[in-house]
C-alpha cells in the first residue's frame, strides 16, 4: 500500500471484510483480469456500481451509454461474482463453490448438490444446464422489487 | 584599540546572556518547577488555555462564515460516510426472499441471497468500524495545526496570520521550553528514585518514593502543557488493587500518575527506558518482565497476584487493549488481567481533540517524533473519571467480567465500545469468525428445512 495502488493483502486488512464468507469474490471484483494491483480510478469504477440511483439521471440523453449504476450494470456485477471462469454462464461447479464459500463446513455434499441442482432447474430456460445473464436478470429483477417497495 | 574593543563587546555580550539565561532559569524555577513540586498552581497555564480558546473560537466562526458563503456541501444528516441498513442476516435475507415462494423440499437457497453479502463487504470496504480507529481522529473544525488540515481552503489572511503566528509560539518558544521541562523532570525521576532507593525500608522510603514520583510526573505534565480534569476522586485506586484504563498513548501513564503512584507492568526495555525503569523500580516495586517471560501467562498471572495479595504495595496500572487505540473508541479489553482476582478500578481518559491530538500512530511515527508532535500541539487536554470499584461476580467468566468494565469505561468516556480486538492492527482476524458467519447462513438455507419437516408432523 501508500503508492498508490491497492494489492488484495490491503482489503484483507479490514477485518469485517475478511470475515464475510464471500469476502474473496468480493476482492477479486476489484481487480481487472490477472493483475494484483488496482488503482484509485479501478477502484471508483468499481464501487461506482453501488451507489444511489438518483433521479434526474432518468432524464439524460438516452444515447449516452449506460452509467455504471444502472439495474443492468449492478446485476452484471452480481453475475461476475458468481462466474469463476467468467466465460459468461454461471456452470454448476461454479454454483456449488460459491455455494461452498458461504455455508461452510456446515452442509454436505449432497444436499449442497441438490440446492445447486434446483437452482439452476428453475432459472435454465434454454436447457443448457447453467445459467446465462439474460436468465439471471429475471431472478435478479425480483431484488431490485425488493429494495424499491 | 579595536582588538580591545572588540574583546570588551564579546565580554560585554557573553555577560548579557549569561544573566540572560540566569533570569530565565530563576523564572522557570519559581513559576513552573515549585508549584509542580508542591501541588499548586499559579494560574498561568490557565490564563494561556483561556486565551486558546478564545482564539480558536474565533477561527472556527471565520471558517464557517466563509464556507456559507462559498456555499460549500455541509456533511450529509446521518453520521459517516455510508447509508446503511443495519438489519441481521436473517432479517434482510427473509426479505431477499420474500419475493419468492419457498420450495417444498431441499435447501432454502436463491441467487439473489449473495446480495446481502457483497452490499455487507462493499459497505464495509468504504468505511468499516476497526481500521479508523487506528488512525487519528477527524476533526469537526480546524484548530489552526497544519497536521490536522485536510481540505486545504484558503480562508483569509486574518486566518492565515492567526495560524502563522501560531506557528512560531508553539515551535520558537513553547516547544524548547517543553523539552527542558521534560529532561528536567526525567533527569530528577532517575536521581530521586536511585536516590531513595539507598534508604532502608522505613515507612519514609515509601512516603518519598511517592512524593518524588509525583513531583517529577508533574514536571513531565507541565514539559507537555497538560490540563487535566480528575473527576470522582473518591473512587481513586486503592492499594493492593488493580487499575484498568482505556489507552491511547504512552502519556497516558504521565496523566494517570500525576493524581498517585501506580506499579507499572511492562516489558523492560534497554537504552534510556531501561535506566528509567530501573531506578524506578529501586524505590519502589514496579514489575517488569524480560521479552520472553512475557509469552509465559502462568509466569506473569503468578507474579502479578503475589503483587495484588500483598496489601502495602501499590495498586497495579495496567491497559487491557494491549495496544494504543485512537480515543474514539475502547477495543477488546484482554482477559489475563480479569483473571487474577483483585478488586477492579476502571479509569477512563478521555483526551480533548481540539488542543492536540494525542493518539500514538506506531506505525506512522517512532517514540522520538511523537514526542516532538505533542511538545508542537498548542497542548493535551483530558478528563479523567475515576469509576467505582468492580469486582467478578458469581458465575462471571474473566470474559465477561472483562466485557463488563469496558462498556462502563466506554460509557463513561463518551467512547464507542467495540468488541473487536486492538491486535487486529498488526494481525489478521481469526477464521472462526468468519466460520460463525457461514454457520449463521447455513442455518437459514437448511434450518427452515427442518421447521418444515416438524410441521409436517
Amino acid at each position: 500500500g501508500e503508492n498508490g495502488t491497492l494489492s488484495r493483502e490491503d482489503f484483507q486488512r479490514i477485518p469485517e471484510l475478511a470475515i464475510n464468507p464471500l469476502g474473496d469474490r468480493i476482492i477479486n471484483a476489484f481487480f481487472p483480469e490477472g493483475e494484483d494491483q488496482v488503482n484509485f480510478r479501478g477502484f471508483m469504477r468499481t464501487l461506482a456500481h453501488f451507489r444511489p440511483i438518483e433521479d434526474n439521471e432518468k432524464n439524460k440523453d438516452p444515447t449516452a451509454s449506460e452509467p455504471l449504476n444502472s439495474r443492468s450494470n449492478k446485476l452484471l456485477f452480481a453475475f461476475k461474482l458468481y462466474d469463476l471462469d467468467r466465460d459468461n454462464k454461471i456452470s454448476r461447479d461454479e454454483l456449488l463453490q460459491v455455494l461452498r464459500m458461504m455455508v461452510g463446513v456446515n452442509i454436505s455434499d449432497e444436499q449442497l448438490g441438490s440446492i445447486a441442482d434446483r437452482t439452476i432447474q428453475e432459472a435454465d430456460q434454454n436447457g443448457d444446464n447453467s445459467i446465462s445473464f439474460n436468465e439471471f436478470i429475471k431472478v435478479g429483477n425480483l431484488y431490485f422489487v425488493y429494495l424499491e417497495t | 584599540m579595536c582588538d580591545r574593543e572588540r574583546s570588551v563587546a564579546m565580554e560585554d555580550f557573553w555577560a548579557i546572556v549569561l544573566a540572560g539565561l540566569k533570569v530565565w532559569v530563576c523564572l522557570i524555577v519559581a513559576l513552573l518547577m515549585v508549584p509542580a513540586m508542591f501541588g499548586f498552581s499559579l494560574g498561568i497555564s490557565e490564563t494561556y488555555m483561556k486565551i486558546l480558546v478564545k482564539i480558536l473560537e474565533w477561527a472556527t466562526l471565520r471558517i464557517q462564515t466563509v464556507n456559507k458563503e462559498q456555499q460549500i456541501l455541509k456533511s450529509s444528516s446521518f453520521n459517516g460516510l455510508v447509508q446503511r441498513d443495519d438489519g441481521s442476516m436473517e432479517e434482510e435475507l427473509r426479505g431477499l426472499r420474500r419475493s419468492r415462494p419457498k420450495p417444498p423440499v431441499g435447501g432454502d437457497f436463491t441467487l439473489s441471497d449473495c446480495f446481502y453479502f457483497y452490499r455487507r463487504g462493499i459497505e464495509d470496504i468504504i468505511e468499516d468500524e476497526v481500521t479508523q480507529r487506528f488512525s487519528s481522529e477527524e476533526l469537526v473544525s480546524w484548530n489552526l495545526l497544519t497536521r490536522t488540515n485536510i481540505d486545504f481552503q484558503y480562508i483569509s489572511l486574518k486566518l492565515t496570520m492567526v495560524w502563522g503566528l501560531g506557528v512560531f509560539v508553539r515551535y520558537c518558544i513553547l516547544a524548547p521550553l517543553r523539552i527542558m521541562l521534560a529532561s528536567i523532570g526525567l533527569t530528577w525521576l532517575v536521581i530521586g528514585t536511585t536516590a531513595v532507593g539507598f534508604l532502608p525500608n522505613w515507612r519514609l522510603k515509601s512516603w518519598l518514593s511517592e512524593w518524588v514520583h509525583v513531583m517529577c510526573y508533574r514536571i513531565c505534565a507541565r514539559g507537555l502543557s497538560c490540563t487535566i480534569h480528575y473527576h470522582n476522586k473518591e473512587n481513586r485506586p486503592r492499594k493492593g488493587g488493580i487499575c484498568v484504563a482505556n489507552h491511547t498513548s504512552p502519556i497516558d501513564i504521565v496523566i494517570l500518575c500525576n493524581d498517585g503512584c501506580y506499579a507499572m507492568v511492562g516489558q523492560s526495555h534497554g537504552g534510556l527506558m531501561g535506566v528509567l525503569q530501573r531506578a524506578m523500580a529501586r524505590s519502589c516495586p514496579h514489575i517488569w518482565f524480560e521479552r520472553a517471560d512475557m509469552k509465559d501467562r502462568h509466569l506473569v498471572t503468578k507474579r502479578l497476584t503475589d503483587h495484588v495479595n500483598d496489601k502495602t504495595k501499590l495498586p497495579i496500572l495496567i491497559f487491557p487493549e494491549g495496544t494504543c487505540i485512537n480515543n474514539t473508541s475502547v477495543m477488546m479489553f484482554k482477559k489475563g488481567s480479569f483473571e487474577i482476582g483483585g478488586t477492579i478500578y476502571p479509569v477512563a481518559i478521555k483526551y480533548d481533540p481540539q488542543f492536540g491530538d494525542a493518539f500514538w500512530n506506531s506505525a506512522k511515527y517512532n517514540m522520538v517524533s511523537y514526542l516532538l508532535r505533542m511538545m508542537t500541539s498548542w497542548a493535551i487536554v483530558c478528563n479523567v473519571w475515576y469509576l467505582p470499584a468492580m469486582h467478578q461476580q458469581e458465575g462471571e467468566d474473566a470474559v465477561q467480567f472483562a466485557n463488563r468494565v469496558k462498556s462502563v469505561i466506554a460509557h463513561q468516556g463518551g467512547l464507542v465500545d467495540l468488541s473487536w480486538d486492538g491486535g487486529l492492527k498488526r494481525a489478521k482476524v481469526k477464521d472462526t469468525y468468519k466460520e460463525e458467519q457461514q454457520k449463521k447462513y447455513s442455518s437459514m438455507v437448511v434450518g427452515s428445512e427442518e421447521d418444515r419437516s416438524s410441521n409436517s408432523d
